[in-house]
């Protein structure tokens, strides 16, 4: 188990395979806020995303904030939702898009591991509900897109000190989700052979 | 006693519903922080410790930020005690309930959730249709309302599960199928938390009786001695996992299990699992007939 600290975004794919699941993970930068509805407009509807998301760090969240003016808002309180919903949107966003980290809460399923290693990107588990926490990491929210989709937009946050977060998946075929299910299935035999 | 306006008490309890939904969201129960306290004393992986040493000092910074301990203000669902003599019908009590829920949303401002359920759009302040949910028990021979705000979130909702196990399944077949439900559910309902079980009676009152189960406070068994020995093995059951934290791996995979029964047909053997999250949300209030309002967190 290694701790890091690194900025985002990332392009170098490099930096990303220095990372192996289980290690703790600190992120400064810019992180960039996406969720179900934000994902269906750009996969299932075929919208362009009108921001750049080359190298970004996604999270997934949906915040509760407060609207100041035009396109100005301030946070309120910031957390992340349960990853598993959006997971076919995860070979789209590295193939098409750049995304090299994705993080939310609960993990991804198996079927994210394969495009995770081929294109070189990470899942980051954030610790679920931990939102008062999470919401003095976020600095600034600095812009917002697709307002219409309230709390549902694009959001770029600048962070500082955000986790701690746990390597879930990495870019070497890695994944803690799977071992941890891989070894509860063998404990429920055992279990199941005394009930 | 002073006499009241049935408008002055649907607005007492409309004050107790906006104070509890706030409240709830911010503030958790003793019961619970002591539960999470000693899973950190007893988790020995390093991931499972980086997740509870994060939950417990999130929990320490929602109180000196005055913020939510967690961004899913949920779907509002109270508890309703309603005395026979309390001087306001149900039917006030509901429309209270869900007024104090929308002015507690537009005045904090808290996150809307609610959608219709096919077109997904917003419609409104935590309310809609049939929107809050409110859970009715009617006690004889009182004047009193108690009520007790639960805010679910969605993550830990969404793990729920119902199976109609039969007869001859027994009770092997229950504990198989909570096993089941909760190594599947993984990281995503926010372990470690509190799993509801709902058994006997029908398909829909099974999981009734499971949501009912969740919001009990840590440390409380069924009253009957049967039931609360079930509790206690599937406790020992669950933590023998190795889910862990989050689903991250580790010892602590459940802060508690709590089961509520029914009787049921012959025929009949409903399990039904509720989990709620480790920000197991909740606070009461009790409400006497004059209006009196008195609160209580760890009810």
């Amino acid at each position: 188990m290694t701790v890091h600290e690194v900025t985002f975004p990332i392009t170098d794919r490099a930096e990303i395979l220095k990372l192996r699941a289980g290690d703790e993970v600190t992120v400064q930068g810019h992180i960039i806020g996406i969720r179900d509805r934000t994902q269906i407009r750009i996969f299932d509807q075929g919208v362009e995303p009108p921001m750049d998301l080359t190298g970004a760090f996604l999270l997934h969240t949906a915040p509760n904030v407060r609207k100041l003016g035009p396109g100005k808002y301030e946070k309120l309180c910031i957390g992340t939702t349960t990853s598993a919903r959006m997971v076919r949107f995860t070979e789209g966003l590295g193939s098409q898009y750049g995304v090299r980290a994705i993080c939310g809460k609960g993990g991804f399923p198996d079927e994210a591991i394969e495009p995770m290693q081929r294109l070189g990107m990470v899942y980051f588990a954030i610790v679920g509900g931990a939102a008062a926490l999470e919401t003095t990491q976020i600095e600034e929210i600095e812009e917002v897109a697709w307002e219409e989709l309230m709390p549902e937009c694009l959001w770029k946050f600048r962070v500082k000190d955000f986790g701690p977060l746990t390597v879930g998946i990495d870019a070497h075929g890695g994944s803690l989700y799977r071992d941890v299910q891989e070894q509860a299935m063998k404990k429920l035999e055992d279990i199941y052979a005394r009930l | 006693m002073t006499t009241i306006t049935e408008t002055d008490l649907g607005g007492a309890v409309a004050d107790a519903a906006a104070h509890l939904y706030v409240w709830a969201l911010k503030d958790i129960p003793q019961d619970l922080r002591d539960a999470l306290g000693s899973a950190a004393e007893k988790e020995t992986s390093v991931t499972g410790q980086r997740v509870l040493q994060t939950i417990l000092k999130n929990v320490s910074v929602a109180e000196d930020e005055k913020n939510l301990v967690c961004q899913d203000t949920g779907i509002a669902v109270y508890y309703c005690r309603v005395g026979e003599h309390f001087p306001l019908h149900p039917a006030r009590i509901y429309a209270a309930l869900k007024a104090g829920t929308e002015r507690a949303t537009v005045e904090h401002p808290l996150r809307s959730n609610t959608v219709h359920t096919l077109t997904r759009e917003n419609t409104g302040p935590n309310v809609g249709f049939r929107v809050p949910i409110v859970h009715w028990d009617f006690v004889p021979d009182w004047d009193g309302l108690d009520v007790k705000c639960v805010p679910k979130g969605s993550g830990s909702e969404n793990m729920s599960f119902l199976k109609m196990c039969v007869p001859a399944d027994g009770v092997t077949g229950i504990k198989k199928f909570v096993l089941e439900s909760i190594v599947g559910a993984g990281g995503k309902p926010c372990p470690p938390g509190i799993v509801g079980v709902g058994i006997g009676g029908s398909a829909d009152y099974a999981m009734h009786l499971a949501k009912e189960a969740i919001a009990r406070p840590v440390g409380t068994h069924n009253p009957d001695p049967l039931v609360a020995q079930l509790e206690g093995e599937l406790y020992e059951l669950l933590n023998e996992t190795g889910v862990g934290p989050m689903g991250l791996g580790g010892d602590v995979t459940v802060l508690s299990v709590h089961v509520e029964h029914a009787d049921t047909h012959m025929t009949l053997n409903p399990v039904a699992v509720n989990y709620q999250c480790w920000a197991a949300r909740r606070a009461s209030a009790h409400v006497a007939a004059d209006g009196t309002t008195t609160f209580e967190r760890d009810a």
